[in-house]
């Protein structure tokens, strides 16, 4: 049994995985749910955020404005990869979407080896994230507890852009229906536009904020698409709230399971999972909607 | 020239051709029932008018410039509005988002409050999901959304489908102010006669071919063809 400490400690951990889950995984959801499109380059675009940070350090010392220089940056890549590629699948079978995300994918793995190398580089944490705090009972690295601050601050953003806005209206009922989006009047292609940039840029972010904690490495968002893939079929195919929930849950299972013995913190995830599917197929805040 | 003239229009879904050399016309202000049994291609019309399914030849025009072709959302946009049989009201949205989101891009369309005075029920439940509510409520948000965005010329297909008598009842009472007020319709329905009692026109279909045009009067005039071609018995 491990001591007190140890537990809470990665009852941390997992809170700071657990919403970055959630962050990758809600750009995962709205895009299945919107486009209809699994983006199996989801991975593949979290390392790129990560080495847009790296890069983007190179040329200033303010991580923030390196944040937001990266911001742009994968803006402009989803903007290009929807309007270049991904809108012509929309008709096309599922397969054909799997295998072109797919490609894009590995695509940009090798990209970033061939620029960078395989190697592991490592990005620093921001100089007001150094050191560790005292939080009674256990110290705690900085960074990572603003970090899970930061990104809870970032997922309460997206939830407002999808619960009080006009655009966030026509992503919710397009994720429902999207056929009678078109006939009450609304482009509802344009809308994806918006909502596959919405989701590249929350994975880069989550990419360049978790760059510092992890090794960056062009395979980095292999483990993290895997991980987010279950988080959305726990949460329900294209729902928020349930990639928000499933984040969490995800993030403790795998670290507190790491407390007690690592090797068995995945197996532990997907036991939950294969549970859930029996007992609840649709997800915990699935609907039956469109998957 | 009338508000909406569909013109010898042909559609097929996938192999199958559904409609064949269809016509009708539609006046301002008229409201015109699509009878016939099932598969006699009305709701294919209704689709067809409303850009959801492209005709494979034939036009459809509404003013007198053609619309065929062009994408549902373009063709709500000049005031075509189709209530679908199945309703499609969005779930997760509450009532007065699915209002919201059917207004947004109407350019005239009509407060919030007006639309609780033709359905105060739908003021009631504003703030509820929209699939929680019942099959008569949903139907009348589904008539107020195309309603809210001030359509001129609403097409609801099989409009009290599955639902309770006295709801009905409501609903057509709603449907007759409608017409009352001059607003332009094209229902289709199995419920001959409640459909009858606000259409002033009627067409007849039969495996996607018209077999008869004519007053609600001329189809009780005519019992033998209404019980043949149509199935129904009025």
């Amino acid at each position: 049994m491990p001591s007190w400490p140890v537990l809470a400690s990665q009852a941390f951990n997992g809170l700071a995985l657990g919403t970055l889950l959630a962050l990758v995984s809600s750009g995962l959801t709205i895009i299945l749910g919107t486009l209809g499109v699994l983006n199996f380059a989801h991975g593949a675009l979290f390392a790129v955020g990560a080495y847009t940070i790296f890069v983007a350090l190179h040329y200033t010392s303010s991580f923030v404005l390196a944040i937001l220089i990266g911001c742009v940056v994968m803006l402009a890549v989803g903007v290009l990869l929807e309007r270049i590629i991904i809108r012509f699948f929309y008709d096309r079978p599922d397969e054909d979407q799997i295998l072109v995300t797919y490609g894009i994918g590995i695509v940009l793995v090798e990209c970033l080896r061939a620029s960078f190398g395989g190697n592991a580089q490592r990005v620093p944490v921001p100089s007001w994230g150094q050191g560790a705090t005292k939080l009674g009972f256990l110290i705690y690295p900085t960074y990572r507890l603003q970090l899970i601050a930061i990104v809870a601050g970032l997922l309460i953003g997206l939830y407002l852009v999808l619960y009080r806005t006009s655009m966030g209206l026509v992503v919710r009922a397009g994720i429902e229906n999207p056929g009678m989006v078109g006939i009450l009047g609304i482009n509802v292609r344009r809308a994806f536009l918006l909502v596959f940039a919405i989701g590249v840029v929350a994975v880069g972010l989550a990419g360049m904020l978790y760059a510092p904690v992890i090794a960056v490495s062009p395979d980095m968002g292999a483990n993290f698409m895997a991980q987010s893939f279950v988080v959305i079929v726990l949460g329900g195919l294209g729902s928020f709230p349930g990639a928000i929930v499933g984040g969490l849950i995800a993030g403790e299972i795998i670290s507190l399971t790491s407390a007690f013995n690592s090797s068995y913190s995945e197996v532990m995830l997907y036991a939950l999972m294969a549970l859930l599917l029996v007992l609840r197929p649709q997800g915990l805040f699935g609907t039956e909607g469109r998957a | 020239m009338s508000l909406l003239e569909v013109d010898r229009i042909n559609t097929l879904y996938g192999d199958s051709h559904v409609l064949f050399d269809l016509s009708i016309r539609v006046e301002q202000g008229e409201v015109v029932a699509l009878l016939g049994r099932n598969g006699a291609g009305k709701t294919t019309t209704l689709r067809s008018i409303m850009g959801v399914l492209a005709p494979a030849s034939g036009a459809i025009r509404l003013d007198g410039k053609p619309i065929g072709g062009l994408p549902p959302s373009v063709i709500a946009g000049l005031g075509v509005q189709l209530v679908p049989e199945e309703r499609a009201i969005f779930g997760t949205l509450t009532v007065e988002e699915n209002l919201r989101i059917a207004a947004l891009t109407a350019p005239k369309a009509w407060p919030l409050e007006r639309i609780y005075q033709v359905f105060p029920r739908l003021k009631e439940r504003r703030k509820s999901a929209g699939r929680s509510l019942s099959g008569g409520e949903q139907q009348m948000l589904a008539i107020a959304r195309a309603l809210i965005r001030d359509a001129r010329i609403i097409l609801l297909d099989e409009p009290f489908e599955g639902l309770a008598p006295l709801i009905v009842r409501d609903l057509v009472t709603v449907a007759r102010d409608l017409a009352a007020e001059g607003r332009t319709m094209i229902v289709v329905e199995q419920n001959v006669a409640a459909a009858l009692s606000f259409a002033n026109r009627v067409y007849g279909l039969n495996n996607g071919h018209v077999v008869f045009e004519g007053t609600p009067a001329d189809l009780e005039a005519n019992p033998d063809l209404a019980r043949d071609f149509l199935g129904v018995a009025s």
